[in-house]
């Protein structure tokens, strides 16, 4: 570990806590229909979508009607991208390559990953992808799955707010300004600035080079940076290629990677400011953004001091760092961003449910592997992903003040409205969706010599670690992978998807069910017994809570893989 | 229900066309206009032939140029099939790649200890770059093929550093394509 390695996480902390409370404030006022300064060009195109979707602006949704529409738009933008993939070989546009079709099982995995804002990827996509199914399938939902995210987030945000309403707002409205007014404009620029630092934006065919030693480099090419962009920003992570943001191409220089992980976490901290507001406690805000930020730290500081150790069998090789060399576990990083870099990306793509690699993590030491999986198991809600990140936490925060509720024997409130049976079960049923998916897959692959274990790429504890984070990614939706891993086979790619979309629906159901359920009550004034959820103690509670949940669940899990591992190699031993 | 997936569908149709096609399409058309050579690349032409990208490494297995890291992307340095080589820490193949290489280059070194990304895959496994001291390693190997001193290689290399953007982010590294055609052009001819 060098000082310069902790002065860039000093710098990341720093401009980002500048930077989430003026976004916001904005992301308030574009939910709530205030008005903004880009109302004048981009106010005609809302009333067009509106006009052309058929979407009635005025209407209010109880919680039924809005999981209504959430899923039928999944379904729906769901079935177009899988017509695309199967039908680019026969599209006569955007295919320079002349790519066939994509084949069912993987046409379907990749359409739920990306519905899902998942973007699990078992395919090479230079290799696989037209051009026009990356733009228009793909980084299609990049928009998509982040915006129905925010729209979730903010309904709840709104049954939280609101006092005896039957409606919590209307999904088409909350996805359309979400899109227009916060993440199309940021991405044009956003896009803009990668390709000024190399990240290329053509459609031209790919470039056959002959090297200076004369043999051919087949180059690909694409409209790179406009997928980039909404990648990162909409917590997707689906790579243009298969290196994905250790590509030169996705993430050319130091720059652009403190971008990249920038704008990972800005909307999901952005969103926490976002609550503070609206339910006029701003405290509040502040206290969930404190538990987030305390758990990214710890990720990180665990992370970066494991992959700085030199590997225990190797020998005479310098891996101790200098300003000359990077040192540490440089199998799977690139030169240019080092081992605090790639540490740093590494915790904040699985933090955020984004996905998106600077750095290969099945290359990691077995402990700085087991920090990046454990990131996804405590739920996504370290920040999380967009939208998805805020509604996973409020779960936890509920199920906090629920249990300070028991310990002082007082029925709990939270923000003026009282948690009751109804809304302690929806929580759980969000809190206990995930493991069991999760760990019941995995046993099964785990158990399946012909399906499961064939496909793995190293043996031994790191195998059993292989399939448990393929599965953790896909229900967290998170979309990073162990990937040595071959999960471009039928049964992988059949049982990713569902778990892709059970991880996506299954948990976003119970949360609208608690909006709806939050709406309808009435206020209570607080009163002396009411547990404060704007300090510190809150704080460490609500830590607390995420931090038990997560590895009494897994720790079974984790002892027979990253730990094992990490104890074996220590005593020389290698499978 | 029917009319959530009507509803539904003219919702995506029309977002398709904005997000999926007219968002890209106009990303395309201002960088080309703007920034040119990166959105087509930031190719690097010599005697009017495309050589490859400045971005992008390419193998080099003469003793008269610079090495580039290891790659794991198709045959080494394949820019249709990027990848890493997910080899886990644990797993017998990286270590006994990782210790013949070492094993190879110190011995031609004196024993001297190798730089560690020197015998490494990077991610991509088109990595443009190596460490500035994987650089200074190879000027032995290079100055002999091409019968330079190797002091000039040390300036040289020295010349091709670049440092941290804005001083502080990433590390600091040496281009290996960048260097490599200064070496042709600045020393003895390689041939």
């Amino acid at each position: 570990m060098t000082a310069n390695g902790w002065l860039q996480f000093l710098l990341f902390s720093t401009i980002l806590l500048v930077l989430v409370k003026p976004l916001g404030i904005y992301i308030a006022k574009v939910l709530e229909g205030e008005r903004t300064p880009l109302d004048r060009i981009l106010r005609p195109i809302e009333r067009l979508i509106y006009w052309i979707g058929g979407v009635d602006a005025e209407k209010e949704m109880t919680w039924r009607e809005y999981a209504g529409a959430v899923l039928g738009f999944s379904l729906i933008s769901l079935l177009l991208t899988y017509v695309i993939e199967r039908a680019q070989g026969i599209i006569p546009w955007l295919n320079p390559q002349k790519l066939p079709a994509v084949e069912q099982a993987l046409a379907w995995s990749t359409a739920a990953s990306f519905t899902t804002n998942t973007n699990w990827q078992s395919y090479v996509p230079e290799a696989t992808m037209s051009y026009l199914t990356q733009m228009a399938g793909l980084a299609y939902h990049n928009f998509g799955s982040a915006a129905v995210g925010i729209a979730v987030a903010l309904a709840l945000v709104r049954g939280i707010k609101r006092t005896a309403s039957a409606t919590i707002g209307n999904f088409w409205v909350d996805t359309t300004r979400s899109i227009l007014y916060l993440l199309l404009p940021a991405c044009a620029l956003y896009a803009l600035v990668l390709v000024w630092q190399g990240v290329p934006q053509n459609l031209h065919p790919y470039t056959q080079a002959t090297t200076i030693e004369g043999q051919t480099q087949t180059i690909a090419q694409g409209p790179v940076a406009s997928q980039e962009a909404i990648k990162m920003l909409g917590t997707n992570g689906g790579g243009f290629f298969n290196a994905n943001s250790s590509h030169p191409y996705e993430n050319p220089t130091p720059l652009t990677n403190f971008i990249q992980i920038l704008s990972i976490f800005l909307i999901p901290g952005a969103l926490t400011v976002t609550l503070g507001r609206l339910t006029g406690s701003p405290g509040h805000g502040w206290a969930v953004f404190a538990c987030m930020f305390v758990l990214f730290a710890a990720g990180f500081s665990a992370v970066y001091w494991a992959e700085s150790q030199p590997h225990p069998l190797i020998h005479n090789a310098l891996q101790s760092t200098s300003t000359l060399a990077p040192g540490g576990n440089m199998e799977g990083k690139e030169t240019r961003f080092g081992i605090a870099e790639s540490a740093l990306f590494a915790t904040i793509t699985t933090d955020a449910s984004c996905g998106a690699v600077n750095s290969m993590h099945d290359s990691f030491t077995p402990l700085g592997g087991m920090v990046v999986l454990t990131n996804i198991m405590l739920g996504e809600v370290v920040f999380g992903g967009v939208g998805a990140g805020l509604y996973g936490m409020l779960i936890f925060v509920i199920l906090s003040v629920f249990i300070a509720g028991l310990m002082v024997g007082r029925t709990p409130e939270y923000l003026g409205k009282k948690i009751e049976a109804y809304d302690v079960k929806m929580a759980m049923l969000y809190v206990l969706i995930f493991p069991l998916i999760i760990l019941s897959l995995a046993a099964i692959f785990v158990i399946s010599p012909n399906i499961g274990l064939s496909s793995l790429a190293n043996t031994g504890p790191h195998g059993l670690t292989e399939i448990l984070y393929a599965f953790t990614s896909a229900v967290g939706n998170n979309g990073s992978a162990f990937a040595g891993l071959n999960a471009n086979t039928w049964w992988y790619n059949v049982t990713l998807g569902g778990a892709m979309l059970a991880g996506r629906f299954l948990m976003l159901i119970p949360v609208l069910a608690l909006a709806g359920n939050l709406a309808q009550k009435k206020s209570v004034p607080p009163s002396s017994g009411t547990f404060p959820v704007n300090s510190a103690l809150f704080t460490t509670l609500l830590t607390g809570v995420v931090l038990i949940l997560g590895a009494l669940t897994f720790f079974p899990a984790l002892s027979l893989g990253p730990i094992l591992e990490h104890l074996l190699l220590r005593s020389g031993q290698l499978f | 229900m029917l009319a959530i997936l009507k509803t539904s569908l003219r919702y995506t149709l029309i977002t398709t066309v904005l997000l999926g096609l007219a968002y890209p399409m106009a990303i395309t058309g201002l960088a080309q206009l703007l920034f040119p050579h990166q959105a087509s690349g930031s190719l690097v032409i010599k005697d009017g032939r495309i050589i490859g990208s400045s971005l992008l490494g390419q193998s080099f297995t003469s003793d008269k140029y610079f090495h580039p890291r290891p790659s794991a992307a198709g045959n080494g340095y394949d820019a249709a099939n990027s990848g890493g080589s997910n080899l886990a820490q644990s797993n017998r193949t990286l270590v006994t790649r990782i210790q013949g290489d070492i094993d190879k280059l110190s011995a031609q070194n004196g024993g001297k200890p190798v730089p560690i990304d020197l015998v490494t895959t990077s991610a991509s496994g088109l990595d443009p770059d190596i460490s500035p001291s994987a650089a200074y390693y190879q000027i032995a190997r290079v100055a002999a093929a091409r019968g330079i001193p190797e002091a000039q290689l040390n300036s040289l290399v020295a010349s091709h550093i670049t440092a941290r953007d804005i001083g502080v982010l990433g590390e600091s590294r040496v281009n290996v394509l960048a260097l490599n055609m200064d070496l042709d052009a600045t020393g003895k001819k390689g041939n």
